[in-house]
């Protein structure tokens, strides 16, 4: 997926998905129009977002009180389809941006550049380019990493680390940053830092994840904002039917029948829910089925099903625009399947042996206070965010599917719960989710609108946000339980 | 009974020996549990399921539980318990849902009893009936509790804690039917176990998870709760509602507790993160451990007391893969390291000294103290024999008055309250505060104020004759005319005074304050730029005021200082930006990096070219006016604040120093400055004044000082609806979602300042009610109530 800065045409200003550069290469003729969406996302209907009164007021509400930049953003437009976990949103982000912490504010926002720039979200960071000049940031800094002070720079591989394979973090990085020196961290302020970084991370996963489309305002120009760019393929936005193209004919989806597809969802969950009594798998079992959806969520091919081509072409792909890249440094690094490095040998992460609720609480509240409860909130709302609905069912309990979603995302991280049946994601989550899951969680700038519209054919926007909510906090949570487990050893 | 008689003979016969010794296992361990016979005890963990004998030397692995080829995670247990009336009877909790029991007296290697695979996720507590052979019961982070008779197959009840997880279970030690859980979302329940329809009784008892609980061994009713607050909580369950009786601060979230036997209102804690030690606390003294175990490299996960009976011997297995045995005659004893002694200054010099009696007794033979006004109060508390510490309880408290009119301080209050700081002219805040300090006769210092203000103003804009005799002499005259003074008028300056009387003093420092110009003129700004800082108020006020004078008398001469006084004055239009800033404490911090800061340096530098050649102009206006300039004495300015600093007069250094403001500031070190202000600061709110200190702060060009005022500035207030009090913020209120303070005039929300009538509680924002007010007299509410604003 690339800018393609250089070039002159119109289609220029848009992303490309791999397919289409092809079918472009193919006939230069193809004209691109405007994306057809308006609105806060690219891939909801205007309409979808707008909410009944009471909502708009409640969020306005939220919105002045929490808002940094002071307006109502497409993010929070699109996460006021769910106003209680957007509550606890905002809390804990105005209070990691604006509230009592170690470290400065313009270094904040600097470090939320940083985290967004990893998954080449223009979005995340041209809003906190704003943010950091508002709040007294050096504009030097904006040319890039080089001009910023070492103990930012420093930063760098935690921040590649996390962002794509948080796994490896050691207790070895953490010493590096704290080790005395001129340029060290201190711990609440690393503490501080991780917390922003894994927050920005999950956060780009959710704004690609929904196609949050660029805020529309032109008049703010700084000479540093990125050229507001939408990052979906114009054939995504076009609604498939701009483009003809006899190579995607195969592809297709067969035509199910939708409504058949969430029937029998719903008939699976059932069985789960009764077969649980009688038949219970051996250990064995249970552990071959963990590193089973390991290795197959291998076989999710990165990127997407669609398109697909061999891995490399994605690399060729991957040369970012020098406007991004000059917040990180070896852009080239990315998700690695957990399953997959097989030399290294990492243990599996054992979820019961570092928790959140009574590990990571306590280590994060303990060196950055209070951001624990509004993290811990924040988990929990999302983890228990219902409204009993499934598409067109009532009175659903949808515990089941919400623990799939969430421990799929654990999952691809490399951590495993014992008390988990990982043979219910195979049954629950289908391989066109799977395959948007992967793609939000480890690449999420690789996200189109057909993978979206792929999956889940008869359930509502908002359940599909709230899809994209529960991956965004898993993945949060995921980086966070790494960076903590490390600073722990560190620690003892 | 027969169980009774045989710990009594146990112990009579003193079969409980040991040492304080410690044995590597070879996995973490995550629980530990003693056998009955005090001789056992088993260590389970993720991927270590032992059984070792605790013999008088040390650790002997007598069973290893661990069997088959391919450990399952029926195996990787989160909790394991040893029942206390058969020996051969374990039951373990598995991090995978599975309750497995085990039995020791089966003959093959596999002691693997009973499989209960009831519960569908971690099984984070198992607990048996302390007297009943074949009960078990489980808590689950599903938020189930089940009950299981080991004769069958299946639990017998399930008891739905309607909340979160559970996260400990507890069966009364004295009450038959009666069992405790714990939950994840802070609450606490209380069971029958022959009813498992609903709870007994709940309540919330820490914030966030708890836990851990464990019944008192003897006291009926007695819960013993911890949770990740950091807290240990001891609840009496006997009367109708639970009562928290003692609370204990620990320093990081405690996983485990356990009572002491045999000491009444001892028990030991560990804790899940970050500490590693083990505590035993005396409840009734919750700031210091009674007992410390430094032991363990690793988080302690599990502790158990030997022997039901025997306070001396706790175990403890640790996340370094190590068990441990502590003797609680080795463990450090904080309260022996610390300092039982106090020692508080009174505001009028009265002294007051806590010690141990100990202490006192020992050296009042040779008690100098003569002045004493009162004799030493002893409070001595009642021995209780079951309490090791008693000596410590007992304290000496002693008050010492020093001699009348010593200390009196009725000066210092006075010169606060007069003294003008700053809003007017130099030459006219010299003046006055030379007024002040005549009056108050002190007159060395008025004497000071009087050459500071020739030094610093020009000659010829004197208008009194009282300088007269200054103002002929050169610079170095002054001063030794200066030097001279201090020697002689200190001492009587001090003795003339006579004790404050208090509550003049209060009602004083509301009334006089307000006549104060200054004060008011810095009110009306910082009422519209909330949050602002005022030192660059102060900065212009007194500037415009210095210019105006400068240029009546000689319009073409430039001040000599005035490049430096503009400064602050270009960097003002960044001052808005400190709205945004983070609150106070933060700024000493970005002091070394922040951008900020060094954003607003660079301009500064920047415009520095400019001014600079403005001031080489300046400077030779200055010499070809044949007077000294002023920093030719700025030296001697310097020595002087220093010298009222040395001698307990930090009052005149700090005034000085804000009237003079960048004149002298450059030359005196930062530090002493910021030293100087804190301790005038900390005198004037000892003295209860308020209003000064404050002003002192807002003057202060020292960040550090200066941000003292932005810290704390919270005021809580209530909603005006629901009458909760309103938590996170001040104008929205969380429960009934309405915006608490409506404007009457515009009908916005008031963030701001808020100011009503009193008299039919209509109000709004300060500007709106005032300009209201001006054209009409009725209230704006339309409630026809006519508001008075004055």
């Amino acid at each position: 997926m690339n800018r393609g800065g250089s070039s002159p045409s119109a289609a220029a200003n848009y992303l490309l998905c791999t397919n289409c550069r092809k079918v472009l290469r193919k006939d230069k003729r193809i004209r691109v129009s405007q994306p057809l969406t308006r609105g806060p996302s690219a891939f909801i209907p205007e309409k979808e977002v707008v909410q009944a009164n009471t909502v708009v007021e409640r969020t306005n509400f939220l919105v002045e009180e929490y808002s940094t930049s002071g307006r109502l953003d497409n993010i929070t437009q699109v996460m006021s389809l769910h106003t209680q976990y957007l509550e606890s949103f905002l809390r804990s982000q105005f209070y990691m941006l604006r509230m009592d912490g170690p470290l400065p504010l313009p270094y904040r926002h600097y470090i939320a550049i940083m985290a967004a720039a990893r998954h080449q979200c223009s979005y995340l960071i041209n809003m906190h380019v704003d943010e950091f000049l508002k709040t007294g940031g050096i504009a030097e800094w904006l040319n890039g990493l080089e001009y910023v002070p070492q103990r930012l720079k420093n930063l760098n591989e935690i921040n590649k680390l996390l962002a794509h394979r948080p796994w490896l973090i050691t207790k070895e990085h953490i010493q590096k940053l704290v080790k005395t020196g001129e340029n060290n961290w201190s711990l609440p302020e690393l503490v501080h830092a991780v917390v922003l970084l894994a927050h920005y991370h999950a956060l780009a996963s959710f704004v690609f994840g929904s196609g949050i489309n660029p805020e529309r305002d032109p008049e703010i120009s700084n000479g540093f904002r990125l050229i507001s760019v939408n990052n979906f393929c114009v054939c995504d936005l076009a609604n498939d039917n701009n483009i003809e193209n006899a190579s995607l004919s195969g592809s297709n989806f067969g035509i199910v029948d939708s409504l058949s597809e969430l029937e029998a969802l719903m008939e699976r969950m059932k069985r789960l829910k009764e077969e649980r009594e009688d038949e219970e798998a051996s250990q064995e079992e249970m552990s071959t089925r963990f590193e089973k959806e390991k290795k197959e969520s291998l076989f999710v091919v990165s990127g997407d099903t669609f398109h697909s081509f061999p891995h490399s072409e994605f690399e060729d792909d991957m040369i970012i625009t020098s406007d991004v890249s000059r917040y990180i440094e070896d852009p080239g690094f990315g998700y690695e399947d957990f399953a997959r490095r097989g030399e290294e040998h990492l243990p599996t992460f054992r979820a019961q042996d570092y928790t959140w609720e009574n590990h990571g609480f306590s280590l994060v509240n303990r060196l950055y206070s209070d951001i624990g409860h509004l993290l811990d909130e924040k988990f929990r709302m999302v983890y228990n965010l219902t409204y009993n609905t499934m598409a067109t069912h009532e009175d659903v309990d949808t515990t089941m599917l919400r623990r799939a979603l969430f421990n799929y995302v654990h999952c691809m991280f490399g951590i495993r719960y014992d008390d988990y049946d990982y043979g219910e994601v195979n049954q629950l989550l289908e391989r066109s989710l799977k395959v948007y899951i992967k793609t939000v969680t480890c690449y999420p700038e690789r996200t189109t609108k057909r993978m979206y519209d792929s999956y889940w054919r008869q359930f509502k926007h908002s359940e599909k946000v709230h899809v994209n909510l529960l991956l965004m906090e898993a993945r949060m949570q995921a980086e966070l339980l790494y960076a903590l487990r490390a600073i722990t050893r560190h620690l003892t | 009974m027969e169980k009774m008689s045989r710990v009594t003979t146990a112990l009579g016969g003193g079969v409980l020996t040991g040492r304080t010794m410690h044995c590597h296992l070879d996995a973490p361990a995550n629980a530990i549990s003693v056998c009955r016979d005090a001789a056992q005890v088993v260590v389970a963990g993720r991927s270590i399921f032992k059984i070792y004998a605790i013999e008088e030397e040390q650790f002997v692995e007598k069973l290893n539980l661990r069997v088959g080829r391919k450990p399952s995670l029926n195996l990787s247990c989160a909790d394991v318990v040893w029942h206390q009336m058969d020996e051969n009877l374990l039951a373990t909790a598995a991090t995978n849902g599975v309750v497995v029991t085990w039995n020791l007296g089966r003959p093959s290697r596999n002691k693997q009893d009973q499989l209960f695979t009831e519960h569908k996720r971690t099984v984070n507590k198992v607990c048996f009936h302390p007297t009943e052979a074949h009960v078990l019961l489980s808590g689950s982070q599903d938020g189930f509790m089940k009950c299981f008779d080991l004769r069958r197959k299946d639990s017998v009840s399930t008891f739905s804690g309607q909340s979160e997880s559970v996260r400990d279970v507890q069966f009364s030690i004295r009450d038959y039917f009666t069992f405790a859980s714990t939950f994840e979302n802070g609450n606490v329940q209380l069971w029958d176990i022959r009813r498992p329809d609903r709870c007994e009784r709940m309540f919330t008892a820490h914030n966030g998870p708890v836990f851990c609980c464990d019944w008192h061994p003897e006291d009926r009713g007695w819960l013993a709760t911890g949770g990740r607050d950091k807290m240990v909580k001891v609840w009496d369950m006997t009367t109708h509602r639970a009562k928290e009786m003692h609370c204990v601060q620990t320093i990081a979230s405690v996983a485990r507790v356990k009572w002491r036997p045999e000491c009444r209102h001892h028990l030991a804690t560990c804790s899940m993160m970050v500490d590693h030690n083990i505590y035993v606390w005396d409840v009734r003294r919750p700031f210091v451990p009674a007992a410390m175990f430094e032991e363990h490299r690793d988080v302690t996960t599990g502790i158990a007391w030997r022997h039901p009976h025997d306070p001396s011997f706790l175990l403890s297995g640790s996340k370094d893969s190590s068990l441990c045995q502590h003797l609680f005659r080795d463990a450090s004893q904080p309260v022996e390291r610390a300092n039982p002694e106090g020692l508080c200054y009174g505001l009028f010099g009265d002294l007051a000294f806590a010690a141990k009696e100990s202490l006192v007794a020992a050296e009042s033979g040779r008690k100098p103290y003569t002045g004493d006004r009162r004799h030493p109060i002893f409070f001595k508390r009642k021995l209780d024999p079951a309490e090791p510490f008693a000596g410590l309880a007992s304290s000496a408290l002693s008050v010492f008055e020093t001699e009348p009119g010593g200390g009196a301080m009725r000066w210092f209050v006075d010169t606060a309250e007069r003294y003008a700081l700053a809003g007017r002219p130099l030459a006219e805040l010299c003046d006055h505060n030379a007024k002040v300090a005549r009056e108050l006769g002190r007159d060395q210092v008025a004497q000071t104020w009087t050459m500071l203000r020739t030094i610093y103003c020009s000659p010829g804009l004197l208008p009194t004759a009282n300088l007269s005799h200054s103002m002929g002499k050169g610079g170095s005259c002054g001063l030794q005319l200066m030097n001279s003074f201090n020697l002689k008028d200190m001492a009587p300056g001090l003795g003339s005074e006579t004790r404050l009387d208090r509550s003049k003093g209060d009602a004083r420092s509301d009334t006089v304050l307000l006549d104060s110009s200054a004060t008011l003129i810095t009110n009306e700004d910082n009422e519209e730029t909330e949050g602002s800082d005022v030192p660059a108020d102060y900065l212009l006020g007194d500037v415009e005021g210095e210019d105006d004078e400068l240029y009546l008398l000689d319009p073409e001469h430039t001040h000599p200082e005035e490049p430096e006084c503009v400064l602050p004055q270009e960097a003002f239009p960044l001052r808005h930006e400190i709205v945004d800033t983070p609150p106070g404490p933060e700024h000493l911090q970005d002091k070394a990096d922040s951008p900020h800061v060094s954003g607003s340096e660079a301009d500064v530098a920047s415009l520095a070219p400019v001014d600079s050649s403005f001031s080489l102009l300046s400077v030779s206006h200055a010499l070809y006016d044949s007077r000294l300039p002023p920093d030719f004495f700025s030296m001697l300015v310097r020595d002087m604040l220093h010298f009222y600093a040395e001698q307990g007069d930090v009052q005149m250094a700090v005034s000085v120093l804000i009237v003079l403001g960048e004149r002298v500031r450059k030359d005196i070190d930062e530090q002493t400055q910021e030293h100087w202000y804190t301790s005038y600061i900390d005198l004037l709110q000892r003295f209860r004044l308020w209003n000064v200190s404050n002003e002192v702060v807002k003057l202060s060009t020292s960040r550090a000082v200066s941000c003292l005022n932005q810290a704390s500035t919270t005021l809580h207030v209530n909603c005006s609806h629901c009458k909760r009090p309103m938590s996170s913020r001040g104008w929205v209120c969380d429960r009934c979602h309405r915006c608490a303070s409506m404007c009457a005039v515009c009908h916005h929300v008031v963030k701001g300042l808020f100011v009503w009538c009193q008299g039919c509680s209509h109000g709004g924002h300060l500007q709106h009610i005032m300009k209201w007010l001006e054209g009409s007299s009725h209230c704006p509410a339309g409630c026809g109530h006519l508001c008075e604003y004055s």
